[in-house]
């Protein structure tokens, strides 16, 4: 391998890159600290690449934006941080009950509110699980690291294509704006999904209609007629009260995700076999949580880190194969407890120990190891 | 081995492009695993900000500084405030044009005169983060000066390269010389 196709990069490039990688072709978004450098790469690479980058007025237009553009055929991506993200919630239903395929990055900084602009937090993951009302499937991914800033986002687009919903990805400041060394995969390197199109004439008389898991094709649009609605609606698209019907779309709409776990699930495991202690951390959090793990081995003591790497659907299975024999499950995050419910509702016999910090400061593996002293080993 | 440099000073002094450059030159010129990483306020301007740059053989897992090695301080903010996270015998290497700091015995004390140099034989203030960086890596040797050379060569404005390579090596003879 030659020295070209290594870069030393910020995760927030890194995830541009991996949209470009993945064939992202429209970006509407609305610049905000610490995501700001997601927009400004695409600003630069889309306009020169056949591709459209708007700068909208505001976050719910943002992703207003973007949905329209996937609906015309588009790949298409926005990114924000807390404050956007939580202006943008009510789309990301109508995304999900109109089954529309887009990339959502949330790059989390202090909160609640404006918080605190340029400093890290896990501040969103539960507003990415519960944030939009109603019933919804939620694929959220977080990465904790630069290079998985690039992968987990060309993984986004493939999961948002293949499912066609709208797909989360979790950074935080840290991971954001850290620079790495990372290899730009070539072409066809990776996998890239594209969504399913009509046949030939392109007419889709059903665009809602699915038999085997995977969603209906999306029309094309100008080629098609095709009705968009955030209603519920039938296989035509069209609104429908009739309970047996919307019934079946909002149980489909969950279960096309929820019974695919083989396509959505990823985690790390770090020693977790044998963990006395099992950590469950994700994002920036996780690097402090590896390196616990790590030094807690060398002084004897079993510990382990399970990473979900997809948060949502959350990974429990896995989780609780692992949780079921630890003694202890510490939970270190950048938030009051977020993680810690998760941990709280697939855990019978542990003992679970939080490590929480809003202080804008990343925690750190002594601080999770200071908590250790405390357990009874 | 773990080596970690921490670059401080006040917003707009261009330490997160020294912290960078540095990173550029350890990851893709020589190699070592990095991670260049920063902290500072919502202001543009002004504050105290610090930019660092974390060196090791191994995989890094935690990326944020702990233990600082060596450190840089171009403002008197930056280096009351982060003098304390140098680890016991590290180096700072202070602007003496402008920061003042007590003689310890816990940590070793560079003083170089880089802001009156750099203004003296550039004419302006613009490249006291190269200055400083070159002095940093004279000192500590913890990149070769040719991967800096090449990394800064990576990270500078086109027009701009003789500039910088002069920065480069007024930054070494300051170095060189409070060595001597």
């Amino acid at each position: 391998m030659t020295e070209s196709k290594f870069e030393f990069i910020q995760g927030n490039i890194a995830c541009a890159k991996g949209a470009a990688y993945a064939g992202c072709s429209f970006f509407g978004g609305y610049p905000i600290t610490p995501s700001t450098e997601i927009a400004e790469y695409m600003s630069g690479y889309l306009p020169r690449n056949g591709g459209k980058f708007i700068q909208m007025e505001d976050e719910i237009a943002s992703l207003g934006s973007i949905i329209g553009a996937a609906l015309t055929g588009a790949k298409a991506m926005t990114s924000t941080s807390g404050p956007g993200f939580s202006l943008m919630q009510e789309l990301i239903g109508y995304a999900c009950i109109a089954e529309v395929p887009v990339v959502i990055v949330d790059i989390m900084r202090g909160g609640p509110s404006t918080g605190l602009p340029t400093s890290p937090a896990q501040s969103d993951l539960l507003q990415a699980k519960w944030g939009t009302h109603g019933d919804h499937p939620t694929i959220a991914l977080v990465p904790n690291s630069v290079e998985e800033m690039f992968t987990e986002t060309v993984r986004a687009f493939n999961l948002a294509e293949y499912f066609r919903t709208p797909v989360l990805v979790l950074g935080d400041e840290i991971i954001g704006h850290m620079r790495e060394k990372i290899r730009i995969p070539e072409p066809g390197e990776m996998e890239i999904i594209e969504r399913t199109v009509p046949s030939s004439d392109g007419v889709c008389p059903l665009p809602y209609a699915s038999d085997s898991g995977k969603p209906a094709c999306l029309p094309n649009f100008g080629k098609s007629r095709f009705h968009v609605t955030g209603l519920n609606h039938d296989t035509t698209g069209f609104p429908t009260m009739d309970p047996e019907i919307v019934a079946r779309e909002n149980e489909r709409i969950l279960a096309k995700i929820y019974e695919q776990r083989e396509i959505v699930d990823s985690y790390e495991e770090i020693n977790c076999k044998d963990a006395d202690i099992l950590m469950l951390s994700v994002g920036s959090a996780a690097r402090a949580a590896e390196e616990a793990v790590k030094t807690l081995r060398k002084k004897g003591i079993k510990a382990g880190l399970f990473r979900p790497v997809t948060l949502w659907p959350f990974p429990k299975d896995q989780f609780i194969k692992h949780a079921e024999r630890a003694k202890y499950i510490i939970v270190p995050e950048m938030n009051m407890g977020q993680l810690k419910t998760v941990a709280e509702r697939f855990t019978k016999r542990s003992k679970i120990v939080p490590v929480n910090l809003v202080n804008g400061e990343p925690i750190s593996p002594e601080h999770i190891i200071s908590v250790t002293k405390y357990l009874n080993i | 081995m773990k080596y970690e440099v921490r670059f401080s000073g006040s917003g707009g002094q261009g330490i997160i492009l020294a912290s960078v450059i540095l990173g550029t030159a350890s990851a893709l010129y020589e190699n070592k695993e990095t991670v260049q990483s920063q902290a500072y306020g919502p202001e543009a301007r002004g504050g105290a900000s610090k930019a660092d740059v974390v060196i090791s053989n191994k995989p890094i897992g935690y990326p944020k500084a702990r233990a600082i090695d060596a450190m840089v301080c171009l403002s008197q903010k930056a280096a009351t405030k982060y003098i304390k996270t140098l680890k016991k015998g590290g180096i700072v290497i202070v602007d003496s044009d402008f920061v003042e700091l007590p003689e310890n015995k816990k940590y070793k004390m560079i003083k170089l005169p880089m802001s009156s140099t750099t203004l003296d034989r550039m004419g302006k203030l613009i490249a006291l983060n190269i200055v400083s960086l070159s002095a940093l890596v004279t000192i500590t040797k913890v990149v070769s000066h040719e991967a800096l050379e090449k990394a800064v060569m990576d990270s500078v404005p086109k027009g701009t390269e003789e500039f910088n390579l002069e920065a480069l090596k007024i930054g070494r003879e300051l170095a060189e010389k409070s060595l001597a």
